[in-house]
């Protein structure tokens, strides 16, 4: 189980990293402590974050933020059951709070344990109705299960039960007091805005407003809508897309490099015949290197081939401290495990 | 999630709506009809008898369509998960668990909504859901005989009756002569329909067969599942109609499934081995009859009375003629069409004539009879029964069968032959 950043509600995750991480933290020492952690894990330093946080945890082993990020970092790791125990004991200590129950749904369905991971996220919704992250993820268990019921149904071969489905893991930790004070800062309710290249302020959500009963009609910015009259070829996927493509450029922009190289898929063909380690060298190096980028997408036009594979087409205003260019882009995208994430990158028409 | 409710509750009716023909209507009516009034007369006629697993299995799904009818999706979830849990391989109820898990994730278009599904998997199995919750709402009332029930012979303790267009196997008992209803099952039958007529046609053959032995599970392949009941296809009207093929059985399901689409055998009847073993405690091998038919005609106590009546009177006049030694009077009782131990009726006349003239004294005695009408177009009544037959120059005992059909208004002998 990874972050995986590209997927449409880690992107979205992405941007709000840590920005509200210091609720729960009583003094601005610990605040910078738990701050500091996170850019190590941001940063993909795994083991120094882990030794950071034990010893933090060491002199605060109830601390919630702590733990939480503790639980993110063996994530990180691929030390699965040990994640589940962290998240699993937060869930305990601190049932009003549906981040943990949301991850630990998400390992629990990595370990194909679909069940599990409904009985967390139903948990996690029922401390906060209006959680967007875990509506969505909610809504992929189940249509993990529906699928499963259907292969015993219909005596298939389970070849789709195979494919797993990624959830969007939760970064960050928001005190309950927090949530229910501005009502809609959590994860999912921002919407990625075309072209913007910083941060953007989190969208308010109308309190108590469930994100999947609005969905169909009613574009709330929390509702990443599937597509209800017409799932077509791309499956109601347009605004995965989009957001994949904005979360992108998002990431670029920050000069987020983990976040930039993370939107491309294991499949992505570098350019020139270039080695995929080669061709990432070069962009940290490039991206790196400028003092400041800023990446407007604009005119983005979708196309489906097919429910799994899509070409986002627009124009790429990009500026630098050192050059800058508009040209047209395009972006071939394919679905793996619910995640959408570039496999080739042309620029010209 | 009042939508999405609304998609589901659209989706399941339009679908019905959607198969078009018939079937719809009484998809829609069935849906609608659940509710309320149907469902507590079947259960307590249902109380009176043991329970089968096509009753429990349909009093479930009756329960869950009317949950999802009245937007109760929690609820519906709930009950066709206990439903899998008490039969963990029916796979009709993990199709209506798909399309409830389904609708929470996306709206849905109807039953079987699984996005690429096999389509005539899927079909199947919404075949197998009207068939049963019709069954379930049309339950035959208890004064109710089924019209090819006209006499059990008093060693049959049961007989069956088989309804393809229904997809539904009767047992009853034979109460003091008079049918009684003891259970009816869910059934699967040939992938081709009805009407057998030659070997692979996967057709199930109708018309009035017995059991004729019973094969334990332990002799069988697993497609047989708990067991299996041969009867006597082709009988003796099927070979004068020409018809051909052989091998069709009572059987169970594999073990793999909890039941079969109603559709789905090679010719045989196929029941959930839960049902095929609480029938098969109804079946004794080389007694019971079977009865195949499209579709059952109920009668009234009274009309079934009657009906048997007039039969039984025209035996007895044609035994008495037959005793009579009065040939134009005998042979009065035979059909145009005629056909006896290879005689058409001129020669069975000239016969007949030859041999009583010879006669000071016949004597005809008939006993242990069953008489049971035909599945089919024509009028027809089958009639079996043992007979003492003395004169002044020959006695013989033998088993006879006789089939009647209506000519010119009166019950005349179409086929005569040892049974």
């Amino acid at each position: 189980m990874t972050f995986s950043p590209g997927s449409r509600s880690g992107a979205r995750a992405l941007r709000l990293v840590f920005a509200t991480l210091f609720v729960l933290a009583a003094t601005s020492a610990r605040a910078d402590e738990v701050g500091d952690i996170g850019k190590l894990l941001r940063a993909g330093q795994n083991d120094q974050a882990l030794q950071k946080v034990d010893a933090y945890l060491a002199t605060k082993p109830k601390d919630a933020q702590g733990r939480f990020l503790k639980g993110l970092i063996l994530t990180e790791q691929n030390k699965t059951a040990d994640a589940i125990g962290i998240f699993s004991k937060l869930t305990e200590d601190y049932p009003e709070l549906p981040e943990p129950y949301n991850n630990l749904a998400v390992l629990y369905a990595g370990q194909g344990q679909y069940e599990k991971a409904r009985q967390a996220l139903e948990m996690a919704i029922r401390t906060h109705p209006s959680y967007a992250t875990a509506h969505e993820n909610l809504g992929d268990v189940y249509a993990k299960l529906a699928s499963q019921a259907y292969d015993k149904a219909l005596s298939l071969d389970s070849s789709n039960a195979t494919a797993q489905t990624k959830l969007a893991m939760v970064k960050e930790l928001i005190g309950s007091g927090n949530r229910a004070r501005t009502g809609g800062t959590q994860t999912a309710a921002v919407k990625p805005l075309p072209g913007s290249s910083t941060a953007p302020a989190p969208a308010s959500t109308p309190p108590g407003k469930d994100a999947k009963g609005a969905a169909p009609a009613a574009a709330t910015p929390a509702a990443p809508a599937p597509a209800p009259a017409a799932p077509a070829k791309g499956g109601g996927d347009e605004s995965a897309v989009a957001a994949a493509v904005n979360a992108w450029a998002a990431a670029w922009a920050k000069r987020d490099v983990p976040g930039y190289l993370a939107a491309y898929g294991k499949d992505f063909k570098a350019p020139k015949g270039e080695s995929r380690a080669g061709w990432e060298a070069g962009r940290k190096q490039r991206i790196e290197g400028a003092s400041r980028i800023d990446v407007k997408v604009s005119n983005l036009k979708i196309d489906f081939k097919d429910a799994n594979t899509a070409v986002a087409k627009f124009r790429q205003d990009y500026k630098s401290n050192v050059t800058s260019a508009n040209s047209a882009k395009t972006l071939v995208m394919s679905k793996a495990g619910g995640s959408w994430q570039i496999v080739e990158e042309r620029s010209g028409g | 999630m009042n939508k999405q409710r609304a998609h589901l509750k659209a989706g399941w009716t339009g679908a019905m709506q959607a198969s078009g023909t018939g079937a719809v209507l009484a998809g829609l009516a069935l849906l609608a009809g659940l509710a309320g009034l149907t469902a507590p007369v079947a259960a307590q006629a249902q109380n009176l008898v043991a329970r089968s697993a096509s009753y429990e299995v349909e009093d479930a799904l009756a329960g869950i369509f009317k949950a999802i009818e009245t937007n109760k999706l929690d609820q519906a979830l709930e009950k066709v998960e206990a439903l899998i849990t008490a039969r963990p391989n029916y796979r009709l109820a993990y199709l209506i668990k798909g399309d409830l898990l389904l609708a929470r994730a996306f709206p849905i278009r109807g039953m079987g909504a699984m996005p690429g599904g096999p389509a005539g998997k899927i079909s199947d199995l919404r075949d197998e859901a009207l068939q049963r919750l019709r069954a379930y709402r049309e339950k035959p009332q208890a004064d109710q005989i089924p019209r090819y029930l006209l006499q059990m012979r008093p060693d049959q303790k049961h007989a069956v009756v088989v309804d393809t267009k229904k997809s539904r196997l009767y047992v009853y008992a034979n109460d003091n002569g008079r049918p009684r209803f003891v259970a009816d099952y869910y059934m699967t039958h040939g992938k081709n329909g009805i009407d057998k007529m030659r070997e692979g046609d996967q057709k199930t053959p109708l018309g009035v067969y017995y059991v004729t032995s019973h094969l334990p599970k332990a002799k069988l392949a697993d497609i047989y599942g708990a067991g299996a009941f041969p009867i006597n296809y082709p009988n003796d009207w099927d070979k004068r109609q020409g018809r051909g093929g052989h091998g069709i059985w009572l059987h169970g399901v594999p073990a793999d499934t909890f039941a079969r689409a109603p559709l789905a055998s090679d010719g045989c009847v196929a029941l959930s081995n839960a049902d095929f073993e609480m029938m098969g405690k109804n079946i004794d091998p080389g007694r019971t009859p079977v009865i195949i038919s499209d579709q059952i005609e109920w009668l009234s106590l009274d009309n079934w009375n009657t009906e048997r009546q007039a039969l039984l009177a025209a035996v007895e006049k044609w035994r008495r003629d037959w005793e009579s030694r009065d040939s134009d009077a005998y042979l009065s009782h035979y059909a145009r069409n005629f056909s006896g131990d290879g005689m058409s009726l001129k020669q069975w006349s000239e016969r007949k004539r030859q041999i009583n003239a010879g006669k000071e004294w016949i004597k005809v005695q008939i006993g242990n009879m069953d008489m049971f009408r035909y599945p089919g177009r024509e009028e027809m009544v089958v009639i079996t029964f043992q007979q003492d037959y003395q004169s002044s120059n020959l006695s013989n005992a033998m088993k006879k069968r006789l089939y009647w059909i209506k000519e010119g208004g009166s019950w005349k002998i179409v086929d005569e032959g040892a049974a």
